[in-house]
């Protein structure tokens, strides 16, 4: 029987195989930042242990950093930041510290320098490493005490999880995003509806999606539950990582490319779930509560808790309703919000700000609004095409590298009761500050929102609505 | 890792679902570089809440978390299972978990035990009706018990055999260190380094 490309992706990396043990996986890459690893670097020197290959590990600075130049302001930020550096110097590996030109938010930089390829084993000690599938290989976030495992032996102890193929027929209509869809996907499946598997995203939609769009949807796997979210690699693949600092050149890349094409699904493979959605009827999708799962289109109403026949569902949305100060039945589009922000591993990329600048372009911001490159990289791309200033003309802020308002580590939070258009991936209670409520979209939706103070598409803008 | 062979205790019934891993342990209490000090950070905005249920005083000293389904998604933060254990907890009980936290707690002797929702949902009208009364966890036998009543429950050998044992991945995975090294030298030629 033919093998699912999570199969063939798992096996090729398998060090140790025993009855009754999970098997020890190989990593192929492990990357690192300031939060999850001081306590595992702790644990190395506590045990005398070293670090196996710092030559297959990579730390950058992200969670805590300010998004405005100058040094970091609080001072517990600051020491977990001088942390990683000590422990980065002590260890031997290579750190991409604040204000270093290859700086940036662990997800986006790995991809960036062509480090992230096909068929490797990735990970980090944080959820959104999956975002790395969408080069098809198998990336998921780990805890502190995995890290140490990994920094000391550069393995891992791993059940395979079971396989579920999202299978997404037809084409995305103008106007909807990778970033719709993925949001579809979780309303659909649930936030534990992937609990267990990789999952594998398939289909003439995937297909035709830019690498940026396709980390965007791997991206957010673990808000579906799935520990990792995978594409098969293609010619899209290959030639966003052609030329890129860390890719096979010459005789390698021929080599790896030939090796690369084998890494798809065989026809006769079966996997453990099959669950399909159509692109073609999707529209701008946001969300209304305080999980990713609680989704609907954007021209939909806040639903109430009635509909919902699980009763755990009811008491969840009944909630959520309380927290975000909604009102079932309240149209999406009439919900005013305070802040936008434009960024972070999900939606930080350059395509991404292309997307909001092209809104933005000729427009003036309503809300305070914040853009924020996910690398210097980015931002370097993105000045040199003139969308900062885009960004300026229309009255957003354009900040440097970082996780930024994704979530509550560094100063770029909300206020109590504040409300936010968000491009990031968690609207959970808290997540971009106490008592603030997100609202998670596109960034042509963000962008939008911007203009008009209230939750938009950018049809809406171009109809004058 | 402390082991962990079976623990009767009392229990906190925490009536909701999706508790992700941002309300067990908020991003502020993640700047921290110890390993202790957790504790005050658990649910640290739903505390402020008076009526929250941990602040109820007859379930101060409870060890054994009734939570609806979905305990521990979102964000890989091991400091989840710190601020669990590091508050008294031995054990959580739910539905369903996310993946990565019931791997962190594994990794840490806090036990994850999935249970069907309506048997978590007697656990917790039990908690409810009767803070004082005690619920058995027994690994050994894979069985939570609450009077003459008993579930049992699923957990893989490898695991439970670890945490009975209380033992370190990493001590043992470098018992097959010529494993790994035989590995690293059929890896494919191209694949990067950071260097
Ligand atoms: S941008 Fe947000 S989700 Fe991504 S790594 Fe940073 S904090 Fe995590």
């Amino acid at each position: 029987m033919g093998r699912t490309l999570a199969e063939k992706v798992w096996e090729q990396h398998v060090v140790r195989r025993a009855e009754g043990e999970p098997d020890l996986l190989y990593i192929d890459l492990h990357l690192i930042h300031e939060v999850t690893s001081p306590q595992a670097f702790d644990g190395l020197r506590m045990a005398g242990r070293t670090v196996r290959r710092p030559d297959l590990t990579i730390a950058t600075e992200d969670h805590n950093v300010p998004t405005v130049l100058g040094p970091i302001s609080d001072p517990v930020s600051r020491t977990q930041v001088e942390t990683l550096r000590k422990n980065a110097a002590e260890f031997g590996i290579r750190l991409h510290p604040m204000g270093d030109a290859g700086q940036g938010v662990v997800h986006i930089i790995g991809p960036q320098f062509g480090l992230t390829q096909p068929g490797m084993t990735i990970v980090c000690g944080d959820s959104h490493t999956s975002t790395h599938g969408a080069f098809g290989g198998i990336a998921f976030g780990i805890g502190t005490s995995e890290v140490e495992h990994v920094l000391a032996t550069q393995t891992l102890p791993a059940y395979r999880p079971k396989t579920m193929a999202i299978e997404v027929k037809g084409e995305l209509p103008v106007g909807v995003t990778a970033k719709d869809l993925i949001l579809a996907i979780i309303a659909k499946i649930g936030t534990g509806g992937g609990q267990g598997y990789i999952v594998e995203y398939r289909g003439e939609a995937i297909r035709k999606l830019s690498m940026e769009g396709r980390m965007t949807v791997c991206n957010m796997s673990i808000e579906a539950g799935a520990r990792a979210g995978m594409i098969a690699p293609d010619e899209t693949t290959f030639a966003y990582l052609k030329g890129r600092p860390h890719a096979p050149s010459g005789d390698a890349w021929d080599q790896a490319v030939e090796y690369w094409k084998s890494l798809r699904t065989d026809d006769d493979a079966v996997f453990d779930k099959v669950v399909e959605i159509d692109a073609s009827t999707l529209t701008p999708f946001v969300t209304w509560g305080t999980n990713p799962g609680q989704g609907a289109p954007l021209g939909a109403a806040v639903p109430s808790p009635e509909e919902f026949g699980d009763p755990i569902e009811r008491a969840a949305a009944e909630r959520a309703l309380e927290y975000m100060g909604l009102t079932a039945g309240t149209p999406l589009r009439e919900i005013e919000v305070d802040t936008v922000f434009v960024g972070s591993c999900t939606n930080g990329r350059l395509e991404d700000l292309r997307a909001a600048a092209d809104i933005l372009r000729g427009r003036a911001v309503v809300t305070r609004t914040l853009i924020v490159p996910g690398s210097m990289q980015v931002k370097k791309a993105a000045e040199e095409e003139g969308l900062d200033q885009v960004f300026k003309d229309a009255g957003a802020e354009w900040r440097e590298a970082g996780c930024s308002m994704c979530l509550g580590m560094n100063p770029d939070t909300l206020k109590p009761g504040e409300r936010s258009a968000s491009t990031s991936n968690r609207n959970f209670e808290g997540r971009q500050g106490k008592g603030g409520r997100t609202h998670l979209v596109s960034p042509q939706v963000a962008a939008a929102t911007a203009v008009t103070g209230k939750l938009t598409a950018p049809a809406d803008l171009a109809q004058g609505r | 890792m402390e082991a962990f062979t079976t623990h009767t205790g009392r229990a906190v019934p925490l009536r909701r679902s999706n508790v992700d891993t941002d309300q067990i342990i908020p991003a502020v209490w993640l700047k921290q570089v110890s390993r202790t000090g957790f504790e005050n950070g658990l649910f640290a905005a739903w505390r402020e809440d008076p009526s929250f249920v941990l602040n109820n005083p007859v379930y101060q000293g409870a060890s054994i978390l009734l939570s609806g389904p979905d305990f521990g998604t979102g964000s890989s933060r091991e400091h989840a299972v710190w601020a669990l254990q590091q508050y008294g907890f031995r054990v959580v009980i739910a539905a369903r978990f996310g993946d990565i936290f019931r791997n962190n707690s594994t990794k840490m002797g806090l036990l994850p035990v999935v249970l069907p929702s309506d048997v978590v949902e007697k656990l917790q009208e039990a908690a409810e009706a009767d803070p004082a009364v005690e619920i058995t966890v027994d690994l050994a036998e894979r069985e939570v018990r609450l009077g003459s009543e008993s579930w049992s429950f699923e957990i893989d050998d490898y695991t439970r055999w670890r945490l009975m044992e209380g033992l370190d991945d990493i001590g043992l995975t470098l018992r097959h260190a010529d494993d790994v090294a035989v590995y690293e030298n059929g890896r494919q030629p191209w694949l990067p380094t950071t260097v």
